[in-house]
Order: structure tokens, then sequence, then C-alpha cells
């Protein structure tokens, strides 16, 4: 065994993962969280007089699910293992820093996965059929692992108190969820709100959904995909790398 | 004897405050090496740089061959942590906490188990072992951390303060394990401020005063380097006058303790001599005679005091 070797560093970062869902993602309050913050958002802007088809609302409640769940503990659990001196016990076996990010970041991506799939159901249960399967699976996927990257990326700044990162990541991702055609069609923004809209993944996830739901998009579909692939694969990068500049002053 | 442990003018500052300033040894194969020192003299964090949680300023450190910075995992996999603070996760139970362990450092899960099983037995843990550790006291949770870092059967041990604060049936439950495990031929890099622990298992230590090294050398070799006067208590089948004592070849001071008399002696073997040529001369018997070596206590009090703070 070579535990440098990619495929031994990635045995491990699944053993992070899953003590990360044992301990963090498996609690009542944070599955309630998961689902609860995305509906009652949706509630306000469907019973808010705008008359928005459900066509229209729930690829963006999906969205807006995957969004909050896959971002709702990962910025977190630096802070919390690194007060809990926890995080020094990882720093001290044998698994690499991105390993670690890496673990983080599946069982972030999983939980959303996890809670957007209930979300998929409400959509079916309120008669809104899926039309693309596949294409819903491979966004879900990409959106995952690109949201993931992103809630972990928060928890960078090297500071062992959860309430601030917390803060910072709230500061982020609300203003996200207004820019990204969850509420106002891409199509009606107005000309300075779609270069905002161009610059967070959240777009292209619910531009996915929305044709996975009822076949309409802004942008093409391989676009969107590939897109949201590329700010996947930027993000993890960057968490991975900024996480290595900023763990040692966390410990 | 092969270096296992080697550590080369490492620093660490904090701000303005150099924690450790060129600190340099080398731990051999098999050896029990104790790391003493007052508070905030460097040595947790010395620790702390030797097992890769943080990295040094500048200086190297090596760990069974690979340098801790340049390969961080090869080195990782071969010693165990027993850092200050308990930090085994408290929202798991100790059997998850151990399976844990054991994916980290790539073990078969039967192999993990097995010795999860084995090493809980050890630590008298097996019965509570689906318990979340959050419920365990002060002492079972230390057993518990040394338990996981053994858990890879590693060839390296290091150990921060493993018995503070810990009942006496806990410490000495770590500390006969800790012997057992170098008898099977462990290397064990010890960080206490218990001078008696030291002083029973460590086969070398070094006193570390303000980020630097003062003294590295066995324990009795540290005790008879620090003070040139050496004492011997003697009494005696009846009573002597001081004076007549002060007058003994080698005795250079007489302090009279209850119905025994404490010598300061340049000497012993001359004081010890004379001694008996007196009690002989004077026609006493010697009802006890002790020499007292200074502790480990007096040599680290001595090395940590001196040239002031």
């Amino acid at each position: 065994m070579n535990p440098e070797s990619l495929p031994e560093q990635a045995r491990r970062a699944w053993a992070v993962a899953k003590k990360d869902i044992r301990i963090y993602y498996l609690k009542g309050p944070v599955l309630i969280f998961g689902v609860f913050m995305p509906v009652f958002l949706f509630l306000a802007f469907y019973m808010g007089g705008r008359d928005l088809p459900l066509a229209f609302l729930i690829p963006g409640l999906v969205g807006m699910t995957l969004f909050f769940s896959a971002t709702a503990v990962s910025p977190a659990i630096f802070p919390w293992e690194g007060s809990a001196k926890t995080l020094e016990r990882l720093a001290a076996c044998p698994i690499s820093i991105e390993a670690i990010v890496l673990g983080d970041m599946i069982a972030s991506a999983l939980f959303g996965i996890g809670i957007t799939l209930i979300t998929v159901l409400i959509g079916v249960g309120v008669g809104l059929p899926v039309l693309h399967v596949d294409i819903l699976f491979i966004a879900l996927f990409l959106g995952a692992c690109c949201f993931s990257a992103l809630g972990t990326l928060l928890a960078v700044p090297p500071t062992n108190v959860p309430s601030n990162i917390m803060m910072l990541s709230s500061l982020l991702k609300f203003p996200l969820v207004f820019i990204s055609g969850i509420f106002v069609p891409l199509a009606e923004m107005p000309r300075w709100g779609l270069p905002l809209a161009a610059i967070s993944p959240l777009t292209y996830f619910c531009d996915l959904a929305r044709y996975c739901f009822s076949g309409a998009h802004y942008f093409p579909v391989t676009l969107d995909i590939g897109l949201l692939a590329l700010f996947a694969v930027v993000l993890s990068i960057a968490t991975m790398y900024f996480h290595r500049k900023t763990m040692p002053r966390r410990l | 004897m092969t270096d296992i442990i080697s550590a080369q003018d490492l620093v660490k500052t904090f701000g303005r405050n150099r924690a450790v300033d060129g600190v340099s040894f080398a731990v051999g194969e098999g050896e029990i090496f104790g790391f003493l020192g007052p508070n905030g003299a460097g040595k947790t964090t010395t620790t702390r740089m030797l097992t890769g949680v943080i990295p040094p300023d500048s200086g190297t450190a090596t760990v069974l061959g690979h340098d801790i910075r340049k390969k961080p995992v090869l080195a990782k996999q071969g010693f165990g942590v027993v850092p200050e603070t308990s930090n085994a996760y408290t929202d798991l139970s100790a059997w998850q906490n151990m399976m844990l362990m054991g994916e980290l450092y790539g073990l078969p899960r039967r192999l993990a188990e097995k010795r999860a099983s084995d090493l809980l037995v050890t630590v008298g843990l097996l019965g509570n072992k689906e318990q979340k550790v959050q419920a365990y006291s002060k002492g079972m949770k230390q057993r518990l951390i040394l338990a996981m870092a053994l858990v890879h059967d590693p060839k390296v041990l290091f150990l921060d303060e493993p018995t503070g604060g810990l009942d006496v049936q806990s410490t000495q439950m770590i500390l006969s394990l800790l012997r057992d495990k170098n008898r099977e031929g462990m290397t064990i890099f010890l960080t206490t401020h218990n001078m008696e622990e030291a002083n029973r298992l460590c086969h070398r230590v070094a006193i570390i005063r303000h980020g630097k090294i003062v003294a590295i050398d066995a324990p009795e070799k540290l005790k008879m380097a620090i003070d040139r006067v050496h004492r011997i208590e003697v009494s005696f089948d009846r009573g002597v006058p001081g004076e007549a004592l002060g007058e003994v070849s080698g005795v250079i001071a007489v302090n009279r303790i209850g119905d025994k008399y404490r010598l300061d002696v340049l000497s012993r073997d001359t004081a010890i001599r004379s001694l008996v040529a007196f009690a002989a001369s004077n026609n006493l018997q010697i009802v006890t005679l002790n020499t007292l070596a200074p502790t480990l206590d007096d040599a680290f009090l001595r090395l940590t005091q001196e040239g002031g703070s």
C-alpha cells in the first residue's frame, strides 16, 4: 500500500466524508433546515401575487434546495473541528489536506443531492413530470460538486468561530439566489442583471433544472453543463489550494 | 543506533514570540525520549512541528527517514500521536473513532476491527465501545486516544502530557502500556511535566527552556551533572557534636535533622571512608548511612532557572 497514492487518499477522503455525514449531516435540525429553508422562500414567491407558473417555480425550488443544502454545513466544518481540536487529529494522520477537503466536499454533495431529490419528488407530486431524467442527474451531480466546493471555500478564512463563517456565508449565498434567475426569469432580467447572473453557477443549474422539468431554457444545455463543470473544477481547485495555505494558521 | 526522529535547527515564531529557537536533537530506535520544560518553553510547539501539524519557520524534522514537510503522508503513516488535549470525536462512539482511525491509516476493515478490539480490551474500554465519547470521563477519553494512536501499530509514538490530570489507575495503565510497547520495539517521544514519570520511563531526556534545548542526557547523568556538591545522611547510636563531624575529611557543611546529620560533601567516596574511620576512632556505631542523589526535579529546576527568565 502506498499511502500517498491517489486511490488510497481517495479512500481516506471517503472516511472523512462518512465521519462528516454521521457527525454533522444526519442531525434533525440540519435535515429540517435543508428542506424548510427553500420551501419557505418558494412559498413566499408563490404566494406573492406574481402569478409565476409552477413549471417556472419548481425548478427554482430545486436549485435553491441544492444550493442551500450543499452549502448549509460545509462552511462550518473546518471552524468546528478547529475549535474542538479534532482538526489537529486529522492533521496528524496520513491524509493530505486536499483529501480532507475532498472528504468534506463529498459529504456536502451527498447531503445536497439527497435533500434535493425530496424536492424533485415534491415537484413530481404536484404534477410536474421530469422530462429529461438523465440531464437532471448530470445537473444534480455537477451542481452538488460545484456548491459543495463553494461551501468549503467559504471556510477558508482561518477562524475557529463558526458564527463568523456563517455570517460570511449568508452574505454571499442570499445575493446569489436573487441574481441567478430563480425568481426572475433570465429573459426578463434587466440588462445589468444578466452579467451578474452569468457569474453565478446557480444560474446554469437552474437553467438546466428548468429544461428538465419544462423543456425551456435560456442558455444552450451543453453550455450550461460545460460551465457548471468548469465552475466545479475551478472552485474545487481553489478551495483545496486556499485551505492548504490557511490550515496551519487554524491549528 | 539508527535515528528514528531527527530535528535540525527547528524555529517557530508566533508574532514576536520565538516559541522554538533552533532546536536540534535525535531520538534513536527503541528509545523512550522525554521532552521536559516549564509551561511555554516550546515543548508542544516542537511536538506539533515534529508531527506535521504545524510547519516550522525554518529547520527540518524527519521521522522514520521521511522529511515531515516534504513527505508528510509517508512520515505520518509510521507514527501515532496522543495530543495534549483529548481530541476524539465526541459525537461518535469509541468504536466508530477506532474504525475512523483504521480507515485514515489505510487498514483493511478486518484488521482494524481486530486491532480495535484488542486495544479496547487493553485500555479497559471494550464494555463502553458503543457509548458516545461525550459521556466518557477524562481518563477514559485519554485511554481511548492512546488506543486510537496505536490502532495502526506505529513504529513511533508521540505523546504530549498523556497523563496530565488523570487518576492513578488511568496513569498506571497508560505508563504500563507504554513500557510494554517500548519492549516490543516502539520508539516513544514523551512530552511531560512529570519528573517522576520521566525518571521512571525515559532512557534519555531533553530539557527545553525559552525555546532552546539546555540539556540532553540520561536522567541519572543529568541529575549527577547538575551539582558538584553531594549530600549524605548519617546517624549514629549516640549523639555526636556537629563540630566534630564538620572536621571530617571531605565534609563542607553539617545540618542536624532530627536524629540524623545531613552532610554536604565534595566527594561521596572520600566522605564515606572518612565517616567510617571517624566512627571507628570514636567508638560509634553507624545506624544509617544514605547518599542523597539530586532528583530530576532538582536538575529540571536548576536547568530551567539558570540565567534567569
